[in-house]
Parts: C-alpha cells; sequence; structure tokens
C-alpha cells in the first residue's frame, strides 16, 4: 500500500480505510441491515426478471405521471431516513441529563440534525411537492405532458442523485455537523475540514438543477399548454398555487446555486467570500442563503394550500368560497416572500430601520395566508362535507397551521425575536407549520389523488389512524418544545444539566413515537390498499364527485390523459362538464401525438454522482472524467431527433372500449 | 386551433367539450418560452454575483485595488471582440433566415473566432493578475472580481461548444425546424451574455478604475 503513496493518494484522493465508519456500531449496524435488506430486493428483482419492465416503463418514462409517482415514491423513502435521524436525536435529548452523556456524541449528533433537516426539506418535502405537481398539473389543464417530457425525466434523477449522494455520506465518510444551511465560517474549509460539508454543497447543487429545471419545466407547461377555453382565472386553485411555486423556485434555486459556488470556492480554492479575514464576509452567505431559503418556504406550503382548496370544495360539494381572492391571495404571498429573508437573523444588527422593515413585512404576510384560511371556512360553511381522509387532513391542517401562523408572526416581532432566536420555540414554530402544513397538506393530497393514480382508493380505516397518529403525535410532540423555548432553551443540544427540564424533553419523545405509529399506519394502510383493491376499485374515475378535469379520465389515465383535448367553460370544469350532461366520446379517434422515452436523464444523473464523488473525495480524475463523459453524453443526446410518435388510433380505440366495458361494469 | 367541433350537450345551449382537430408535433412550440425563463433564472446568478462585487468590490485587505491591476485597452479589445461577435451573430441569423446554409455556417464560425479571442484574453487577463499575486485569494474583491468575470467567461465557453455543436448539426441536417430553434436559443444566450458583459465593462472595469 506505502509502495507509492503518491499514485495512491492521486486514485483515492482522501479516501482511506479511516473513511469508512467502522468504529460506530450504530452506523456499522445501519449498514449491514440496509445491504442485507438491499442485497435481497435487488435478488428477488432479478429473479422475478422485473428490470427489463422496470427500465422500460419506469425508469426511462417521460411520463409524467409515472415521474410523479416516482418522486413521491423517492419522498417516502427518505421520510424513513429523516424520521430516523428524529427519533435517535428525540431519543438523545430525553435520556441526556445530568451525568448521562447519552448515546449520541457531538460529532455525531451534530451530523443527525443536519443530516435531519436536509433530508427532510430537500428530499422529503421537495420531492412531495414536486411529484403531487408533476401527477396532477397536466392533468388538472387538460395537457397530454409537461413541456419538457425529456427534461422532466432528467429533473427526477438528479434529484434522485442528490438523495444518493446524501445517504453515501452515511456509510462512506460522514456528513456535514453545520445545521442544515451551512452557515460559515463554520462551514468553511478552517471550520469543517472533513468531507462533511463537502457532501451537502455537492448533494444540494445535483438536487437543485433538477429542482430549477423541474420548475422551468412546469411554468411552460402551464403558460403554454392549458386546454382551449382556460384562461388563467379559470385555472383549478391547484394548478395556481402549482404556478406561483414554480415561479419562486426558478426566482430562488439560481440564488442557492450561487451561493454553494462561492461556498466551494472558498473550500476548493481559497476564496474569502465568507471567511473571517481579508475582506471576507460571513454574513453574505447568511443573507444570500436565506434569500433562497425563505422563498423555499412558501414553494412548500404553496401547493399544499392547493391541495386544501381542491379537497375542501370536493368534500363540502360547492365551489371553493372566494376564487379570486384564493388567486391574489397566492400571488401576493409569492410575491412577500421575496422581501422578508432577514426575519431570518434580525440579531445580525442591521439596525432598528431594517429590522421594522423586514419584521412588518413578516407580519402582512398573515393577511393573505388569513383570507385562505377563510375561504376554505366558508367553503365549508353549509356544505355537505363529508369527512373522508383527505378532509380529516384538512381540518387537522386548519387548526393546526393557525398556531403555527401565530407563533410565527410572535416571530416575526424583532424584539421578540432577540429572546426566541435559535431557541427550541423557533424549532416548534416551523415544524407547526411544516409538519401541519406541508406534510398534512400532502398526505391529503396523496389520499385524495391516489385512486387517480392507481385506480383504487386507499383503505380509509388506516388512513385515520394514521391521520390521528400524526395529529396527536404531533401536538404531544411539539407543544413541550414551544414550552422548552419559552424557558429559553436553545437548539443543536446533546446534552442538559438542570433536571427539571427533562420531563418536556420525554413527552416530546412520546409525541415522536406517535409519529412514527402514524406513519407505521400509513405504510400498512398501502399494504392494505393493495390487498383489498378489489374492493377499493374506482371504475368511474371520479370517486369522489371531483370538479376538476383529472377526474373526467379514467383512473389510472391512459399514456395520452385525454382521448381528446377538453374544452373547459368554468374553473370548476369537470362539474361544469357533469352538470352539463357530457357524454364520453366513444369513436373518432385520432392518432394521438407523445414523446418517446430516454435513458439519456438516468445515465446523465448516474454520472452526476460519480461527479460529486470525486470531487467530495479529491479524486479530480474521477471528476474531470465523469463531467466529460456528461458533457458528451448531453451532446450526443442533441443529434437525436426522433423523439416522438404516434399512438395509432386503433390503440386509442381499443383503450376507451376496454373503459366503456368498465364502467359497465363487464 | 382549429374550430372546435361539437360533440356532447344534449340539454339546452350546444357547448364543446372537447376538440377532435389538434394541431399536430407540436414539440418545441415551449421551447422559447422555456428558454427566457432559464435565461433569467441564469441572469440572478450573476445578480448574485454582481451584488457579491458590490459588496466587497471595495475589500481590498490591504491589496491591490481594481485602479492597480485593470489594464483598460485590453478591456476595451476584449470588449469589442465580444461585442462583435454579437454582431455576426445576428449576421449568420439573418442568413438563417434566407434559408443560405453555407453562409449561416461561415458566420457563425466567424462568431466563433471572435467569442475564442475574447476568452484567450481574458484567460491572458487574468493569468497576468495572478502571476502579479492579484490571485482570487488574495482578497474579498478580488474573489468577487475572478468569480464575477470567470462565471461569464465560462458561459461564453459552454457557448462556443453548443457553438461548434450547432455548426455540425447544420452542417449535416440543414437548417430545419429544429435546428432553426436550436441557432434562436443560442443566438438569445449569446446576446444575454453581451449584456451580461457590458454589465461587467461598466460595474466592474470603467468604475473599478475611477476609483
Amino acid at each position: 500500500m506505502s509502495s507509492n503513496p503518491d499514485f495512491w493518494s492521486f486514485v483515492f484522493g482522501r479516501l482511506s480505510w479511516e473513511s469508512f465508519p467502522l468504529h460506530e456500531p450504530i452506523l456499522v449496524i445501519t449498514f449491514i441491515a440496509v445491504a442485507l435488506g438491499g442485497a435481497a430486493m435487488l435478488g428477488a428483482m432479478t429473479y422475478f426478471r422485473v428490470w427489463p419492465y422496470l427500465w422500460r416503463e419506469w425508469l426511462t418514462s417521460v411520463d409524467h405521471k409515472r415521474i410523479g409517482i416516482m418522486y413521491i415514491v423517492l419522498a417516502l423513502i427518505m421520510l424513513l431516513r429523516g424520521f430516523a435521524d428524529a427519533l435517535m436525536m428525540r431519543a438523545q435529548q430525553a435520556i441526556a441529563f445530568g451525568g448521562s452523556e447519552g448515546y449520541l456524541p457531538p460529532h455525531h449528533y451534530d451530523q443527525i440534525f443536519t443530516a435531519h433537516g436536509v433530508i427532510m426539506i430537500f428530499f422529503v418535502a421537495m420531492p412531495l411537492v414536486t411529484g403531487l405537481m408533476n401527477f396532477v398539473v397536466p392533468l388538472q389543464i387538460g395537457a397530454r405532458d409537461v413541456a419538457f417530457p425529456f427534461l422532466n425525466n432528467f429533473s427526477f434523477w438528479m434529484t434522485v442523485s442528490g438523495a444518493v449522494i446524501v445517504m453515501m455520506s452515511l456509510f462512506v465518510g460522514e456528513f456535514a455537523q453545520t445545521g442544515w444551511l451551512a452557515y460559515p465560517p463554520l462551514s468553511g474549509l478552517a471550520g469543517s475540514p472533513g468531507v462533511g460539508v463537502d457532501y451537502y454543497i455537492w448533494a444540494l447543487q445535483v438536487a437543485g438543477i433538477g429542482t430549477l429545471l423541474s420548475g422551468v419545466n412546469l411554468i411552460a407547461t402551464i403558460v403554454k399548454m392549458r386546454a382551449p377555453g382556460m384562461t388563467m382565472m379559470k385555472l383549478p386553485v391547484f394548478t395556481w398555487t402549482s404556478l406561483c411555486t414554480n415561479v419562486l423556485i426558478v426566482a430562488s434555486f439560481p440564488v442557492l446555486t450561487a451561493v454553494l459556488v462561492l461556498l466551494s470556492l472558498d473550500r476548493y480554492v481559497g476564496t474569502n467570500f465568507f471567511t473571517n479575514d481579508l475582506g471576507g464576509n460571513p454574513m453574505m452567505y447568511v443573507n444570500l442563503i436565506w434569500i433562497w431559503g425563505h422563498p423555499e418556504v412558501y414553494i412548500l406550503i404553496l401547493p399544499a394550500f392547493g391541495v386544501f382548496s381542491e379537497v375542501v370544495s370536493t368534500f363540502c360539494s360547492k365551489r371553493l368560497f372566494g376564487y379570486t381572492s384564493m388567486v391574489y391571495a397566492t400571488v401576493v404571498i409569492t410575491i412577500l416572500s421575496y422581501l422578508v429573508w432577514l426575519h431570518h437573523f434580525f440579531t445580525m444588527g442591521s439596525g432598528a430601520s431594517v429590522n421594522s422593515f423586514f419584521g412588518i413585512t413578516t407580519m402582512i404576510i398573515s393577511i393573505p395566508t388569513g383570507a385562505k384560511i377563510f375561504n376554505w371556512l366558508f367553503t365549508m360553511f353549509r356544505g355537505r362535507i363529508r369527512y373522508e381522509v383527505p378532509m380529516l387532513w384538512t381540518v387537522g391542517f386548519m387548526v393546526t397551521f393557525v398556531i403555527g401562523g401565530m407563533t410565527g408572526v410572535m416571530l416575526a416581532v424583532p424584539p421578540a425575536d432577540f429572546q426566541l432566536h435559535n431557541s427550541l420555540f423557533l424549532i416548534a414554530h416551523f415544524h407547526n407549520v411544516i409538519i401541519g402544513g406541508v406534510v398534512f397538506g400532502m398526505f391529503a393530497g396523496i389520499s385524495y389523488w391516489f385512486p387517480k393514480a392507481f385506480g383504487f382508493k386507499l383503505d380509509p380505516f388506516w388512513g385515520k389512524m394514521s391521520f390521528w397518529f400524526w395529529l396527536i403525535g404531533f401536538w404531544v410532540a411539539f407543544m413541550p418544545i414551544y414550552v422548552l423555548g419559552l424557558m429559553g432553551v436553545t437548539r443543536r443540544v446533546n446534552h442538559f444539566d438542570d433536571p427539571s427540564l427533562q420531563i418536556w424533553f420525554v413527552i416530546a419523545a412520546f409525541g415522536a413515537v406517535l409519529i412514527a405509529c402514524g406513519i407505521a399506519c400509513f405504510l400498512i394502510q398501502l399494504v392494505v390498499s393493495f390487498l383489498r383493491r378489489e374492493q377499493l376499485r374506482d371504475l368511474t374515475g371520479d370517486p369522489w364527485g371531483g370538479r376538476t378535469l383529472e377526474w373526467s379520465t379514467s383512473s389510472p389515465p391512459p399514456v395520452y390523459n385525454f382521448a381528446f383535448t377538453p374544452v373547459i367553460h368554468d374553473h370548476d370544469a369537470w362539474w361544469d362538464m357533469k352538470q352539463r350532461g357530457y357524454t364520453r366520446p366513444l369513436h373518432g379517434f385520432r392518432p394521438i401525438h407523445m414523446p418517446k422515452n430516454t435513458g439519456t436523464g438516468i445515465i446523465l444523473a448516474g454520472l452526476s454522482i460519480a461527479f460529486a464523488f470525486g470531487m467530495i473525495w479529491y479524486m479530480w480524475w474521477l471528476a474531470a472524467l465523469s463531467f466529460a463523459a456528461m458533457i458528451v453524453i448531453s451532446i450526443g443526446h442533441t443529434f437525436n431527433y426522433h423523439r416522438d410518435f404516434f399512438i395509432p388510433a386503433e390503440v386509442v380505440d381499443r383503450t376507451e372500449k376496454s373503459r366503456t366495458a368498465l364502467m359497465a361494469g363487464e | 386551433m382549429s374550430a372546435p367541433t361539437l360533440h356532447a350537450a344534449t340539454p339546452a345551449e350546444e357547448v364543446a367539450f372537447y376538440v377532435t382537430e389538434e394541431e399536430h408535433a407540436h414539440s418545441g412550440a415551449s421551447t422559447m418560452l422555456g428558454f427566457w425563463i432559464y435565461l433569467m433564472s441564469d441572469c440572478l446568478i450573476f445578480a448574485v454575483l454582481f451584488a457579491c462585487y458590490g459588496v466587497y468590490g471595495r475589500s481590498y485587505a490591504a491589496g491591490p485595488s481594481g485602479a492597480d491591476l485593470f489594464d483598460l485597452p485590453l478591456v476595451a479589445l476584449n470588449t469589442a471582440m465580444l461585442l462583435f461577435s454579437s454582431i455576426t451573430y445576428g449576421f449568420a441569423m439573418l442568413e438563417m433566415e434566407r434559408n443560405r446554409k453555407g453562409m449561416t455556417l461561415l458566420w457563425l464560425a466567424v462568431t466563433g473566432l471572435f467569442g475564442a479571442a475574447f476568452i484567450y484574453f481574458e484567460l491572458y487577463e487574468f493569468a497576468h493578475l495572478i502571476a502579479e499575486g492579484a490571485g482570487p485569494q488574495r482578497s474579498a474583491f478580488l474573489s468577487s472580481f475572478f468569480t464575477l468575470v470567470g462565471t461569464h467567461g465560462l458561459h461564453v465557453t459552454v457557448g462556443l461548444v453548443w457553438l461548434v455543436t450547432l455548426m455540425v448539426q447544420v452542417a449535416n441536417r440543414g437548417l430545419g425546424e429544429d435546428n432553426k430553434r436550436r441557432l434562436m436559443c443560442l443566438s438569445l444566450f449569446w446576446h444575454f451574455l453581451d449584456v451580461i458583459w457590458i454589465g461587467v465593462f461598466s460595474f466592474v472595469y470603467l468604475m473599478g478604475v475611477l476609483q
């Protein structure tokens, strides 16, 4: 080994045997479990010969519905990882008092809270949101696919690559110990000389490219591909919120990309952007990352608002109250989300005028948000409310989110923020809005659109179990955190001296266990629903009495979504069609123009993992080689001019006939 | 869009719920919009880099300033290269509109040469600065200078690779609809870089020398 150290350090960079965490029993056991489980699954997949099917029908698919489903599968897998981190933290804080050090040393604990934040935001919440938008938006606007189907596939795989890079850090090297936004100077080379921050940077850069491109894609889709008659003020509310979210993505992710490039330059080249000497300024990083970071929370919550709007009007069998005000509220939130970033660091000391400005803009956001809450309430008022699972999530959201919003307004008051900054009160606040808003919204969306995606409803019993465990679990887990925050306990601490605090952490840990039961119930729900799929089958394509276009086609929809492009006269287009006695067309089908599948996206994304790995471990040859390969393959891809095909009219005819037969109960 | 054909709507009024005739092969119809949106997102990356330069532009850390370092005649020459390349790209687009493949390729080649000259002068300037000890590590001012100007240069380099690729594709497949659309996208990209450079030239070099 030591015969030629230069050669080996050229080949492996800074990767060595010490990089593998063999001394950490938790990681070794996890690794063995993951390796055995993974090997068993891969073996089974090979044995049952599903690889060709998977490759042809899913991995290379440019169908927005399949890509949407794959995003959500990714999110659910990453949710398990992110939640495992949460349980570990809760367990540590519940036992590490006085003489007990707990089981997680600071080095490990710091990685866990960083990974928890990064994974939950970038690889759970984002894929859930993007996945739902991908699946639903083209169906709601009567389109057959997104504007750039190949780009959509590529975006998805880049997101997966980002997730893979984060997961690799678990077993090869370490993850960042800096908190989820990696503030310098701690994240600089002097503060974090290891590979952790580099894993963080490259995971986010790779996934960020995917997110940005999918934002461009969905804006172009919504602007250019709406069915005839669908003017902007006839757009379903979920599509409106998706449009605003994607505008926010395109207007904020470049800032994240740029600021992470600057941090990488500090780390790799030795520039002085965020250092403490030679003119650098770490607060510049904090400003820039929050210019991305604040819009990011609205990127997550706006589609959830859209889901609630759809769910409320469907399950109350009423038009949404105040459609126009809902749209304007969404747009106002979109704009305001750009003018509030400084409230994340009032304590920077930018002076009373600056802090007042950002405090006031922050408080103003509660006005359009409050308008939305009232719109939902007025929609429910005198509606025929059906408390199906999606509606339960919606009501649970309204109760929970209002509390989270109010603690947010408290934090928006600069003098109060000086007390609450960096305390557990803040942690409780943002979990309150993210779990109570985004997560509840995404579960509402999943249970609402699941029958559309798979042709059968989710089992309501286990759905209700999951809902109640999540709701009660959330309150039990986070109310003690609010209390602790008000008592002045700060975040990111792995050991406490004051024994009087312990009971609150124990209660919070119990709440986390309840949430774990909620997740388990959700997984059981998936299995039970699959087993009972014949009883839960939806043959009509419209299981809830829906109002928007996605319910006008079959469940699951055919590849081409709509045999004929629909024409829209009202923003509740499908409801309108049903009222006016629409009948399904049964003949006269035409060939349909569709994009072809391609493997380029997954190959490029795979190479991006190799590139990131090379950069993280200073294996420059690997980085250079994989980068060159990415360029060559991208250019090669542009030499393919035959990217689409026609589905023959006979195939469309056959598909539609079989649906007719199903609906007739044959 | 062809006129909607009536099918359903038994009661009351006659309303069309779907179209039977559709416009065909609309792949690429959204490309220009999509590319504009992408360009605007790229513009934001430059906005961040300009903002950084705005903040760090006087943080010399007791090192050299813009007035000490910038060689305006060289930068003027460089600017001329890039502006000429924009004009010649315009000529290429005019020839493309006339469906003259040979002339289009010729003007694209000229554009590429101007672009390459721009990159050459920029690298020369960078090498010179680094040799003088004014590399990107010297001060936050130089960090932000090298990053802003270098990011622009990187974009021009990508544009050059793209240009060569498109030249091969136009040579092979002529000026079809697809290739025209691609040339149009590169045209947007190329002129966009010109606009950014005018910002760099005025904001970084001219104001840097002014002190």
